[in-house]
């Protein structure tokens, strides 16, 4: 299988999906003859032409709008937003029209939306533009929301968020572009709404996704050298969330760490944290640990932004409090 | 909870006993059947062990205190339980001004000091925090469905929190309580640093068991008038009707001539039940038992030990063989337990396998009498004017003049004779 990087992955989804049916098209800022501010759709305006791959102003709303519009009529647009802070400027058009059309008019259409997005900190951008808001959209239902952290279910998830008639908000980090791994070539597809063993281990169960995955690898990496068998659960999807995996996982340790780049309060911790006390009481040890982003607007200072930040020895600290 | 472990009697004459050591350190878990302390009485060593779970709450006596039987020495109580030990501790003073003029004997008095400190330390026990311990969901759930009380589990956990680790430690705990025995060669031993040889003249210290059985020993021919009677047994029946039953046991079961003695011991004090008897000095008077505890003396390191098999007129061989091996074994591993050594009411010494005619054995005080059994040997006998080969074994029973005289010594001699003589009587109930 080759190994590729994460943002291969997602080129690689793209292209195959826009290969595979013509209705899918993709619109935002510098997508097209620029080929991305991260360089995904490098190659697709040439390759696709313009009526395909459509730069637009900058104007979010405008963007995400117009996208509805176009899911409406039958065609499956993949917008991008180049950082998640900005798909505030489109909140309404995301939560109240594409998250709720399909409700409020009985079925009677579809938004095949996905809206592709970044989110996280750690590249000195300032509070404005290093937020990890992720919860926030996993809030309503009717928008799917997936935040994979491997280049595999990168491309699979993102082929499957294509083909499905619910809108979906696909939330890729900055920080992973570069990660390689191995992603099988041609149709893979991941399904949305599955949580996935990364790790496997005995002794406390790890949460997480996207960037944080790699964090909990290294810390569980780092736990392995004193004896201490992390397994770690990939949400992957953040609504629908599985706990299958994530409570069969709790009923074996025991213990549980959840780890994420957002804010701790109202965040994915806090969701997570409540089902298992929810789903699996009896079988709570030890009180579940949240590890996450310092209550702080990021700092731009290099050093500050970096403590503000989960970082391994949070991730180990925590497993040695539940342990 | 607050249970309290009390100096046990271990015999009908013991007044007081000796904690040598303690094997469990307080705060330690403690579950039913482990050993607490090692205690020392004018017989043995003996290992205490607890009836009770729980966490050793306080060693209420240093270790080498001699304390009265029924004193309490520990008390066992949930982790963390608070008790008023001022109330354990207190002497009976109270219930001896109550008294007044009328002495209790001694023994009834230390039974009340037990119990009056009991009855003190229960008033604190309400008192004592009800409160639950806490513990994990899982490690409630876990203990909800094993049965276990929650209070006997020491939490490790951050704050004293029961986690699931401390339910399996506790249940790892229970499983084994065999392994939690100190063995007795952890005993205290006063050999010499070294020996350097055999010609010199040398002083040692007399071995703690030796120095108690100089004691009781002396105490018994000082004070109990002995006196001997000795009967010859053909044992060619008993001695055939052996050998044709262990050729269908397995060589761990094999029975031995003691199990046969010891029934039919058993079987004759049934009817001379001043043999099976007591002497109370203090009250002037007999006590006779209710029960037949055979006492058997075995030798151990540094002496012997007399361990007790418990209504052997009411086991057959087979039940008693099994029992005095076990007994046996502990007693040369050095593990009796209280209950192997306590509550003789007649003794037996065998010394048949040292090749002896006879002997005459010291009664083990308070008891009637003991019965020394000597080796079978193969002796000519006069028959019907002829001398033949007979098959014969010689017992000298020493008996307490001052429960019994010669000729009822002598009719017990003769009575055991049916049984020996006829092993059949042995092996079948004829009642």
């Amino acid at each position: 299988m080759p190994r590729i990087t994460m943002r291969e992955a997602i080129s690689q989804a793209l292209w195959e999906e826009m290969e595979r049916d013509p209705s899918v098209f993709i619109m935002g800022e510098e997508v097209g003859v620029w080929g991305g501010s991260y360089a995904v759709t490098k190659g697709f305006y040439d390759h696709f032409g313009p009526e395909r791959v459509k730069d637009t102003p900058i104007a979010e709303a405008a963007i995400i709008g117009a996208a509805v519009g176009a899911a409406l009529t039958g065609l499956r647009p993949v917008a991008e937003l180049m950082t998640i802070n900005f798909a505030f400027s489109a909140f309404d058009h995301i939560v109240n029209q594409a998250a709720k059309l399909h409700y409020m008019f009985a079925g009677q259409m579809t938004v095949p939306l996905v809206i592709r997005t970044v989110s996280g900190g750690g590249r000195q951008l300032a509070a404005t533009h290093s937020q990890t808001p992720d919860a926030i959209f996993a809030h309503f239902p009717g928008l799917k929301v997936v935040a994979p952290g491997t280049p595999e279910d990168a491309k699979g998830l993102l082929k499957s968020a294509i083909r499905v008639n619910d809108p979906v908000l696909f939330i890729e980090s900055a920080t992973l572009y570069q990660v390689r791994g191995e992603v099988p070539e041609g149709d893979h597809l991941i399904p949305i709404g599955s949580s996935k063993i990364q790790r496997p281990g005995t002794d406390v169960t790890i949460v997480t996704y996207s960037k944080m995955l790699e964090i909990s690898l290294k810390s569980a990496d780092q736990l392995a050298q004193e004896g201490i068998e992390a397994e770690i659960v990939d949400l992957r999807t953040l609504r629908p969330l599985d706990m299958e995996p994530v409570l069969e996982s709790f009923k074996k340790t025991n213990r549980a760490v959840i780890v994420e780049e957002g804010w701790k309060s109202y965040g994915v911790g806090a969701e997570v944290a409540s089902r298992i006390y929810e789903e699996a009481f009896d079988f709570v040890d030890a009180p579940i640990q949240r590890v996450a982003q310092k209550e702080v607007p990021l700092p731009y200072n290099k050093t500050l932004e970096q403590l503000a930040l989960p970082q391994v020895e949070d991730v180990v600290k925590a497993v040695r409090e539940v342990l | 909870m607050a249970e309290i472990v009390k100096m046990p009697k271990l015999g009908f004459d013991m007044a007081e006993g000796t904690l040598v050591r303690w094997v469990v350190n307080e705060g330690d878990h403690v579950i039913k059947g482990a050993v607490l302390a090692e205690i020392e009485t004018d017989k043995a060593t003996v290992e205490v062990e607890t009836t009770y779970d729980g966490v050793l709450l306080r060693q209420l006596v240093p270790q080498g205190t001699i304390v009265p039987i029924n004193d309490p020495i520990a008390v066992i109580g949930y982790p963390g339980e608070e008790v008023n030990l001022d109330a354990a501790m207190k002497k009976p003073e109270v219930a001896d001004k109550l008294k007044g003029t009328e002495e209790p004997s001694e023994d009834v008095r230390q039974q009340e000091s037990g119990i009056e400190a009991i009855r003190e330390l229960n008033v604190q026990v309400p008192s004592i925090s009800n409160e639950a311990p806490h513990a994990s969901p899982l490690a409630r759930s876990m203990a909800a469905d094993m049965g276990i009380d929650l209070r006997l589990v020491q939490g490790t956990g951050p704050g004293g929190r029961i986690t699931k680790k401390d339910i399996e430690s506790f249940l790892q705990m229970k499983s084994v309580p065999e392994t939690v025995k100190i063995p007795g060669t952890a005993r205290v031993k006063s050999e010499p640093a070294s020996i350097t040889g055999v010609s010199e003249t040398r002083s040692m210290p007399l071995p703690r068991l030796r120095a108690a059985i100089g004691r009781r020993m002396t105490e018994s021919k000082q004070q109990a008038p002995h006196f001997y009677v000795t009967h010859e047994y053909d044992v060619a029946a008993l001695i055939d009707r052996r050998k044709e039953i262990n050729t269908l046991l397995a060589e761990e079961e094999k029975l031995s001539v003691n199990d046969f003695i010891i029934r039919a011991v058993a079987l004759t004090l049934l009817e001379f039940p001043n043999l099976n008897a007591s002497l109370d000095l203090k009250n002037s008077s007999v006590i006779y038992h209710s029960m037949i505890n055979i006492g058997v003396a075995v030798a151990v390191e540094n002496g012997l030990l007399t361990i007790v098999c418990r209504d052997p007129d009411q086991k057959t061989i087979f039940q008693i063989s099994s029992e005095l091996k076990s007994l046996v074994k502990r007693a040369r591993e050095g593990k009796v337990r209280p209950e192997d050594i306590e509550g003789s009411t007649f003794t037996v010494s065998n010394l048949g396998m040292f090749d002896v005619d006879e002997f005459s054995a010291i009664i083990n005080p308070p008891e009637a009498a003991i019965l020394a059994i000597a080796s079978v040997k193969q002796v000519p006998v006069v028959k019907n004017n002829e001398v033949n080969i007979g098959t014969r074994m010689k017992a000298t029973l020493s008996v307490d003049h001052r429960i019994s005289d010669g000729a009822e010594g002598a009719r017990f001699l003769q009575a055991l004779t049916k049984y020996i003589e006829e092993p059949i009587r042995l092996l079948v109930s004829l009642s």
